[in-house]
């Protein structure tokens, strides 16, 4: 039994979800406090990934970071290696859907938290900067935490735009997703099996602990 | 302290007609009231000063310091404007507890500074106990006092409140102004409060502005406002007048007297300077300025004979509702139910509007 789709699917999943917080966290907070030009644009190009077909996305990628684009030749560069077929376009893939999932969820986050708290800090002299950390994100923490499970179940399972861009080398770019195609496909019915009923236990155990997360404890119980 | 023009346009929306405040007004050191019905621009005038609506024209002065200039283009944000604003709901940070909520006001301070004066103020506002309890574990009287002391620790030049006895029992409600009083006194932070309850303008307000529909109708001291309101809108808005309607039929100034009609009785009462024969006016006089008598036969000198519509008992008088908008109130044992038929007494002196 080779268990290295997994391991990758793990460690791809983890990836991008960390940089979908990272990213995704800046952009909520921006769409959710300012007020510019193009703001519900900007939203709805960032939620376009969740309802184009992965291979429409797998192919604007494949023009992003292909070998003859800019970014793909400035990777080439540093990197001496191109980044299209590597485990980390696999990471590039999970998160074009993990992005959106949080970038949605921590926007309506950050903008259930109500306004007298941050009118309050902004009153009592702290910089924009402090109410972040200090007030606004522990107060979303819960929901984004929720947040970040389900994009992490999310890149988990992606299929179609890792098979375009990151393509499927086993033990190179192999995940799960592409892991059981290939064994439906070449009729190692047994390691399909198996590996259907882990990544479904997995996803059933995150969804349930983001579930869990969901209830904000700030909310009934800590309004007065 | 305050020295304040602000002139702020709202577009009538789709389902909100047109707003626009322009207000203008000074307050000096203590406690003033903002009053006035809802929707009046009590709690935007209060917003503007903090700093979260920005006024599309005039000037601010706190202190003499400038915290928003049209003209100049100064709008400084809510965070260097120090004024400690107290919010209905108290927003204490539900996920800090008492102590870490006052911290946070003070967190510009090194720490042994810091330390001090939390435990300063805790100790003042009587929260040592609650110190470590989340704000949703203290009661509403320590969450209250939290949330004024909190506003404090930042040495503020002016302390706004919004309506901060809205849905307060009436034990909380006198514990506030308890609490408010000691600001003023061990404080000598200037107050501005809104509210819609004339009793609190008195308890607190040693200045008082009227604001309706956008503007400042009336000001001063709230017993001179009560005791003569500038115009019938004033008069309505304190709620505590009677306002009868009458048209002024005679004026002599050499007998200091002059007769006006009220339905179809004559009422004799004194000169009103400024009013012309013909004038429409009210006759402005508080309920127990008036008397309900007992009628037997014609209508005696200044009084009307009124149909008696409801009998209200409040906790030490008797209401009498009469038609024509006139109430009377009368001790309880002056009233007798027996009686059918009433006249209303006017009293030789009062002030038309």
């Amino acid at each position: 039994m080779d268990w290295f789709p997994l391991w990758l699917s793990l460690r791809v999943a983890a990836i991008s979800t960390a940089i979908a917080v990272l990213l995704g966290l800046w952009i909520a907070y921006v769409l959710a406090n300012r007020e510019f030009r193009g703001k519900e644009l900007l939203d709805a190009a960032v939620t376009l990934p969740l309802v184009l077909p992965p291979t429409v996305l797998g192919y604007y990628l494949l023009l992003l970071i292909g070998r003859a684009s800019p970014i793909g030749k400035a990777y080439e560069w540093i990197f001496g290696s191109p980044v299209v077929f590597t485990w980390q376009a696999a990471v590039i893939a999970a998160l074009v859907h993990s992005a959106p999932l949080l970038i949605k969820s921590a926007r309506a986050a950050f903008e259930s938290v109500d306004h007298s708290y941050e009118r309050a800090a902004r009153t009592l002299g702290a910089s924009e900067w402090r109410l972040f950390w200090r007030v606004t994100l522990p107060l979303a923490r819960r929901s984004i935490s929720a947040a970040a499970a389900l994009a992490f179940a999310r890149s988990l399972g992606d299929f179609g735009v890792t098979i375009m861009i990151a393509g499927n080398i086993p033990g190179r770019t192999q995940t799960v997703a592409v892991a059981i195609y290939d064994a439906v496909e070449s009729g190692n019915g047994v390691l399909a099996r198996t590996l259907v009923l882990v990544i479904s236990a997995i996803a059933l155990a995150i969804l349930f602990a983001a579930n869990r997360l969901s209830p904000d404890p700030f909310g009934a119980r800590y309004r007065a | 302290m305050i020295e304040a023009r602000i002139r702020k346009q709202f577009a009538a929306g789709r389902d909100s007609s047109g707003f626009s405040l322009h207000v203008e007004f000074e307050t000096s050191a203590g406690v003033t009231v903002l009053f006035g019905p809802s929707g009046a621009g009590k709690t935007l005038t209060l917003d503007a000063i903090a700093g979260f609506v920005r006024p599309d024209e005039g000037r601010i002065l706190l202190a003499d310091r400038i915290l928003f200039d049209a003209g100049a283009k100064v709008c400084l944000s809510p965070r260097h404007r120090r004024c400690g604003y107290v919010f209905q709901n108290y927003a204490l940070f539900p996920h800090m507890n008492i102590r870490q909520n006052l911290e946070f006001a003070a967190e510009r301070l090194p720490y042994r500074e810091r330390r001090r004066r939390v435990n300063e103020m805790l100790e003042r506002f009587r929260l040592e106990d609650v110190a470590g309890r989340l704000p949703h574990q203290a009661s509403g009287g320590q969450r209250q006092r939290c949330s004024i002391a909190r506003a404090l620790l930042g040495a503020p030049q002016i302390l706004l409140l919004d309506e901060p006895a809205q849905g307060l029992d009436a034990p909380l409600r006198s514990e506030l102004y308890t609490v408010l009083r000691q600001v003023r006194s061990e404080f000598g932070t200037p107050v501005l409060l809104v509210t819609h309850d004339l009793d609190e303008c008195f308890e607190l307000g040693e200045q008082m502005l009227i604001l309706r529909a956008g503007r400042v109708i009336q000001s001063g001291a709230p017993w001179e406002i009560v005791d003569r309101p500038a115009n019938v809108e004033v008069a309505r808005l304190l709620g505590v007048f009677n306002l009868i309607p009458c048209e002024i039929r005679a004026l002599d100034p050499a007998q200091n007297a002059s007769r006006l009609r009220f339905q179809e009785f004559d009422i004799s009462g004194p000169y009103l300077p400024g009013h012309l024969i013909g004038d429409r006016v009210f006759i402005c006089l508080r309920p127990d300025a008036l008397r309900a008598l007992p009628r037997s036969g014609p209508p005696g000198p200044n009084q009307a004979p009124a149909t008696l519509l409801r009998v209200v008992d409040k906790a030490d008088v008797v209401r009498l509702e009469f038609e024509h908008d006139i109430a009377v109130e009368m001790r309880r044992d002056d009233y007798d139910p027996q009686i059918r038929d009433w006249a209303i007494q006017f009293p030789a002196r009062f002030r038309v509007l």
